[in-house]
């Protein structure tokens, strides 16, 4: 019961400060995965690439799979549900006043600073998937820098951005199926 | 049919063919609860999606529960939002049992190291297009520099960082006369 328990606030914390949709979620859980050992940053990582590439919102998928991942059936109702409630809220609450709220001066200039730290938030988060995937751990351990770096990875990795920013049309899900390709001929998993 | 099951189905509905959420879901919304059941005109999804960028939550999520509850008050956005999480619910639930079983394959592991590449670039891309917008002058580049340094090195909660950038922007505008 404390993990449901447990799930459920935490979750509902994410849903109350993740704001501007999409990736903002990302950072939270990321911390949220060192604070509460629940699940890896690898597979946090994992859950970014599953959500990309099933369908329904990025955020709920990603607490449904977290929640899954930590309690089960019941674990993935609770998450999402966590993630939820504050939305609900806040929306019934705003709905009254839509047009004023949208336009007020104060809601605005707290967007001003916030939309500039949900950015960094998110690059901060991505700087450390960055630093796991890109660099070779193993070597960093045992500080052999000359093979730090894992070329393969980072070859593939500026290939892909590449490609997406070739082809903007196309949907991430065709990029992250070639990765898996690239992943599995290349026997990627040291 | 009854008007919360008609909300729920098609709010589930929407929920099950729209990926990546957010923007991508506007086309559907636009359809199904627009131009086929005058749910909404299209001035007010474009206020809802302008309010659900700045109130806490997913945005696809924020929509349906405005919807819902103009429709058919609280309890018509709760059912509404309930529609639209719920496949991802399911088909989650699903991939996530699959997973657990399979994760130790060989083949599992080699496609999701490749993955996990291609999830770099995405999260990159992510981060460049929420730059235009909230990257706009000097200070918000430097609360940007300085997030980043914080999340990185330091254990201060994301939910903190946030609450302060807030009141900075507040301060911020404040200071300059704009409020």
């Amino acid at each position: 019961m404390p993990l449901l328990f447990n799930l459920y606030w935490e979750f509902f914390k994410v849903g109350l400060f993740a704001i501007g949709g999409g990736m903002a979620t990302f950072p939270f859980l990321a911390k949220l995965a060192v604070k509460s050992g629940w699940y890896t940053q690898q597979e946090l990582i994992n859950m970014i690439a599953i959500s990309e590439s099933t369908p329904g919102p990025i955020g709920v998928n990603m607490s449904t799979y977290v929640g899954f991942h930590t309690a089960g059936v019941a674990g993935a109702l609770i998450s999402t549900l966590g993630l939820v409630t504050p939305s609900i809220i806040v929306i019934l609450i705003v709905a009254q006043f839509l047009k004023k709220f949208g336009e007020s001066k104060y809601v605005k200039a707290v967007m001003y600073g916030l939309r500039a730290a949900s950015a960094g938030l998110i690059a901060a988060a991505g700087l450390t998937v960055a630093w796991m995937v890109l660099l070779n751990q193993e070597a960093l351990h045992a500080q052999d820098f000359s093979h730090a770096l894992n070329f393969k990875a980072l070859c593939v990795a500026v290939i892909i951005f590449f490609l997406t920013k070739k082809y903007k049309k196309v949907h991430p899900i065709v990029f992250l199926g070639l990765a898996a390709v690239v992943g599995v001929l290349g026997h990627f998993a040291v | 049919m009854p008007l919360l099951l008609e909300l729920f189905l098609v709010f589930a509905k929407i929920g099950s063919i729209t990926f990546g959420g957010g923007y991508a879901m506007l086309p559907f919304l636009q359809r199904e609860v627009v131009e086929a059941r005058h749910w909404a005109t299209n001035d007010e999804l474009t206020d809802y999606y302008a309010v659900g960028q700045c109130t806490p939550g997913i945005i696809a999520v924020n929509t349906a529960t405005f919807i819902g509850a103009k429709l058919a008050g609280n309890i018509g956005g709760i059912v509404a939002t309930l529609g639209v999480v719920f496949p991802s619910f399911v088909i989650i639930s699903l991939i996530a049992a699959f997973l657990t079983n399979f994760a130790e394959l060989a083949v599992v592991k080699n496609a999701f190291a490749g993955i996990r590449i291609c999830v770099c670039i995405l999260i990159l891309n992510a981060v460049l297009k929420l730059l235009k917008g909230a990257v706009v002058d000097k200070l918000t580049g430097a609360l940007f520099i300085i997030v980043i340094g914080i999340s990185a090195f330091t254990n201060v909660s994301p939910a903190t960082t946030v609450v302060v950038a807030g009141i900075i922007g507040l301060l911020a505008k404040k200071m300059r006369g704009d409020l």
